[in-house]
């Protein structure tokens, strides 16, 4: 039960950092975006602070042994550079400069009632759907 | 900061691609964490309108139909470069993963030669 309401309380959170900094905003993130263009670099700083904020968090948080209420962290242990990563975030990149929307904003921003949203969110939904099964597929031919 | 309280609670990390996509798919003892941290995610914007009294700002930047093909991209997209701006930039980055910083630079690269793009065809030269 703990674990439910701290992600609950961790999300609350989020989605009011998110409107604070104006990232649901996808004017305001196409404008971080137009470098070449009206470049507003605001979103930078915001990002710098959630840098700072992480990583000095992050490194107190992991020397505990355990987080609070579960047994144990689970970090990535992925490590690798490959093509999978580079097509993915190319994909990802060119979605979100095309919308000026990436996931977090995209899903805090329900609430408002924009239909814009709702249609972003599940093409979104249908997106990851679609990676899940054509990857399932693709483990089961080739290993 | 929400990052961190994640990960000092639960041990996880915040990335939202990740977790909503779990949330979709995932098993069912791990999927109702992640329900109410979405719910959460779209509570907070919320309550903030409703302490402060002023609505967010919102101006949509594109067409419907590209709308549907950017979700797709971003869907498909995170999924299979494991994570999005919160999943590999903040947090990836946090953890100095040189797998995260090499996934940020990419989709920001890639997000702004498409917005110059987009601005080159829509003849939108200032």
């Amino acid at each position: 039960m703990n674990k439910v309401l701290a992600a609950l309380l961790s999300g609350i959170v989020f989605g009011i950092g998110l409107s604070v900094s104006q990232m649901t905003n996808p004017e305001k993130v196409k404008g971080f975006l137009d470098i070449f263009g009206h470049w507003d670099p605001s979103l930078a700083l915001v990002m710098c602070a959630a840098l700072i904020t992480t990583g000095i968090g992050y490194r107190l948080v992991l020397r505990r042994s355990k987080p609070l209420f579960d047994k144990n962290f689970l970090l990535p242990t992925q490590q690798r550079i490959d093509v999978r990563l580079s097509i993915g975030a190319v994909s990802f990149g060119i979605g979100w400069g095309i919308s000026g929307l990436c996931p977090g904003p995209a899903i805090a921003g329900l609430g408002l009632g924009q239909s814009s949203l709702y249609v972003f969110v599940i093409s979104m939904a249908l997106g990851m759907v679609v990676f899940q099964q054509a990857n399932r597929l693709f483990n089961r031919r080739f290993q | 900061m929400a990052a961190v309280m994640l990960m000092a609670f639960n041990g996880r990390i915040a990335g939202i691609s990740g977790i909503s996509a779990g949330a979709l798919t995932g098993k069912a003892g791990d999927r109702l964490w992640r329900i109410t941290f979405v719910a959460g995610l779209i509570a907070g914007p919320l309550l903030l309108m409703w302490v402060s009294g002023n609505e967010l700002a919102f101006v949509q930047v594109t067409s419907l139909p590209m709308i549907i093909v950017a979700g797709l991209l971003v869907g498909f997209g995170t999924q299979l470069g494991s994570g999005c701006t919160s999943g590999h930039g903040v947090c990836g980055i946090s953890r100095l993963s040189a797998r995260s910083i090499t996934a940020t630079v990419v989709f920001m690269a890639a997000g702004v030669a498409t917005v110059a793009i987009v601005r080159a065809m829509s003849g939108t030269l200032s």
